[in-house]
């Protein structure tokens, strides 16, 4: 059991949805990034999502990429993002950190020191959005016996043939990606999103939390009607971007949360 | 298509798109299905001869192929070593290689029911070749390219908007080929259902690096029948500059079983292959890692952060290289060396003024290596360089570089 499963299972029990937000390590500057993570348990936020910045984040809209050049600028890397990490576990052992990014930067570390390094400062889970199911002896495998949880995402494109394929070797969450197309892009309707998470909840006991294009508090509460978990990010990152405080952000949050709890 | 004997040096990829620990398919899952269609579409077209037939046609009538093998006499006799034959891929329709692999693709779109092609451009030349050809099948066509890019390459971007294409300039990371790719790669996971990527090198997830290798096969395939015919034998040595390689891939591939054809592979140099890493030779300066769908060597700095790079030609500028390549550099089939900005420029005005053809920036690169390789070998030394590219397009950022107003 990672603190990912400890904590659908405590929802599940109240009945709540889980909210599920996303902040850049580094981003704007380690400090800022550092006090609004340690916040956003109190926010109301169930799962944090924190991403490892990354030169060529292909799969990111413009909100993300900046967000990922702004932390490398302030000097970030993936040391210090395990750091941040570890940082955060001194006042939280219960809040699930998801470990989001591109498989580079882990590939350039070597494969089992950073898992070792993460398992150790605290992560429970990692998304890695350049590896699909065809690559998973590079670090699914791997992963899951370090006992981290390897969450994938499925997309419009993931078909009933491939599904199975998909959620075979996924832990913790199964994360569906609403739009096709880049983060932060155009918004999905909770009705037209509604019937393919039930089509993947078929196939498979995890939680499935949609994500991609959720912006407002409103557009949370339509999506926590038929997900399990709702997850937000490039809408926290652009309050970042244009230089709200920390307390701001937070504020932000809240609100997001408040909406994805119903 | 010839069959491939076990243990052969081009029997790869494997069915995990791997060449050795190199290649593969790093991509998001949305696209992971577009890619397994687009390999069974291939796989299907490989072995079709009417597929073949149409291309050959293309291939004939359209580009002009097969390009001459021209007997370099005055280089010969300037370098007073080895017999130097240019392979004049510079004669093709758009002026480079480029278009060898683009009509194979576009045939494939057509093939797929794709209306839409998307492709990235660094100097501008794949960008041109797949410009031309959607025109010539009335295909919608989008070509990214970096900002910095469209800036120092406008006559490529007025080229493509009189074929018919729209150029969208890309303002991300540095503005550079990989921004190009990286927007690309985004458009196509945004519009899955009637696009069609066309990727102009040997990189990207599996099928691309095989698939382009093959289209430009054609280029190592002519060379042995034209050798054979004007000396009887096979060449002793191929020299071909390297950016993400498919010109080289092209020349190379049908000879890698021929294990006594030495083989030479020229990176871009920049300002030379040092810690300054102001330059774009991922082999000679660079280490494996994954980026653009594929495992290959890469500029990247300790955190595994990719580098920009530096070459005087747009078309070598690009932090990564083909992953066959980089297979064949670990196996040591292949040698890869590199010459500098300053080499570059200056073979380049050599071979201006002794063979009357001017050639572009990146071949000039492969022929700054045949300048310091021949003198040092026998008369009776056959090697072959790919002229993959004319000048035309370079002739304002010599003069700059010449200090010359033009």
């Amino acid at each position: 059991m990672t603190r990912i499963d400890t904590k659908f299972a405590e929802l599940a029990k109240a009945e709540r949805t889980a909210f599920v937000s996303f902040i850049m390590a580094g981003d704007p500057s380690p400090q800022m990034s550092a006090d609004v993570l340690r916040g956003l348990p109190a926010a109301g936020v169930d799962i944090i999502e924190i991403g490892m910045p990354f030169t060529d984040p292909m799969a990111d809209g413009p909100a993300i990429q900046l967000a990922g050049q702004r932390a490398l600028e302030a000097g970030m890397t993936l040391d210090k993002t395990l750091a941040m990490v570890r940082e955060f576990r001194t006042g939280d052992n219960t809040t699930p950190i998801v470990l989001m990014g591109y498989y580079n930067p882990i590939f350039s570390k070597g494969v089992d020191l950073f898992l070792a390094e993460a398992s150790e400062a605290g992560a429970d889970g990692l998304i890695i959005v350049d590896l699909p199911p065809e690559e998973d002896s590079e670090l699914c495998l791997p992963a899951q016996e370090a006992g981290l949880n390897f969450i994938r995402l499925a997309t419009p494109t993931t078909d009933d043939k491939r599904l199975p394929k998909v959620l075979q070797n996924t832990s913790g969450f199964v994360y569906y990606v609403s739009i096709t197309g880049i983060t932060g892009s155009a918004e999905a309707s909770a009705a037209s999103v509604g019937p393919e998470i039930a089509r993947i909840q078929a196939q498979t006991d995890l939680p499935v939390c949609v994500g991609f294009g959720i912006k407002t508090p409103e557009a949370a509460a339509e999506m926590a009607k038929v997900a399990d978990g709702v997850v937000v990010g490039s809408a926290i990152v652009e309050r970042m971007a244009r230089g709200d405080s920390a307390e701001q952000v937070l504020a932000f949050v809240a609100e997001l949360a408040a909406g994805a709890h119903g | 298509m010839t069959s491939h004997a076990p243990n052969s040096y081009s029997a790869g990829p494997d069915a995990q798109g791997r060449f050795g620990q190199f290649g593969g398919r790093f991509v998001s899952e949305t696209l992971m299905p577009l890619i397994l269609d687009l390999e069974a579409e291939y796989e299907k077209a490989k072995t079709d001869p009417t597929f073949w037939a149409q291309m050959d046609d293309l291939w004939k009538h359209y580009v002009g192929r097969p390009s001459p093998l021209y007997f370099a006499e005055r280089l010969t006799e300037k370098f007073g070593g080895a017999k130097v034959y240019l392979k004049r891929d510079e004669l093709n329709h758009t002026g480079a290689h480029k278009i060898n692999n683009v009509l194979g693709q576009i045939l494939l779109a057509r093939r797929m029911g794709k209306k839409r092609i998307i492709a990235e451009t660094g100097a501008g030349q794949h960008g041109v070749a797949t410009a031309t050809v959607c025109a010539r099948f009335g295909l919608e066509c989008i070509v990214f390219m970096g900002a910095t890019d469209v800036e120092r390459q406008k006559p490529n971007v007025f080229r493509m908007n009189l074929l018919g294409a729209k150029v969208i300039p890309v303002t991300s990371g540095r503005g550079t080929l990989k921004d190009a790719m990286n927007e690309a790669l985004r458009d196509w996971v945004t519009n899955v259902d009637d696009t069609f990527y066309c990727i102009g090198t040997v990189a990207g997830p599996h099928p691309y690096p095989a698939m382009v290798r093959d289209f430009q096969s054609i280029i190592g395939k002519e060379v042995k029948e034209q050798i054979m015919e004007r000396e009887g034998r096979l060449p002793d040595s191929l020299v071909a500059c390297i950016g993400g390689g498919s010109n080289a891939m092209g020349l190379f591939f049908p000879f890698l079983d021929d294990e006594d054809v030495r083989i030479i592979g020229v990176e871009a140099g920049g300002h030379g292959v040092d810690d300054r890493m102001e330059h774009a030779a991922s082999l000679t300066g660079g280490r494996p890692g994954v980026l653009h769908g594929n495992r290959t060597y890469l500029l990247q700095d300790d955190d595994g952060q990719i580098l920009e790079g530096h070459s005087i030609s747009a078309g070598l500028d690009y932090p990564g290289i083909g992953p066959e390549h980089s297979w064949l550099n670990d196996i040591g089939r292949v040698e890869y060396v590199s010459a500098t900005d300053r080499e570059a420029l200056d073979a380049f005005q050599m071979c201006c003024v002794t063979e009357g053809i001017i050639p572009a920036l990146e071949p000039s690169h492969a022929l700054a290596h045949v300048a310091k390789l021949a003198p040092t070998l026998p008369s009776d030394h056959l090697l072959v360089m790919n002229m993959c590219g004319r000048g035309d397009k370079d002739i304002f950022t010599v003069a700059e570089a010449l200090g010359e107003n033009i």
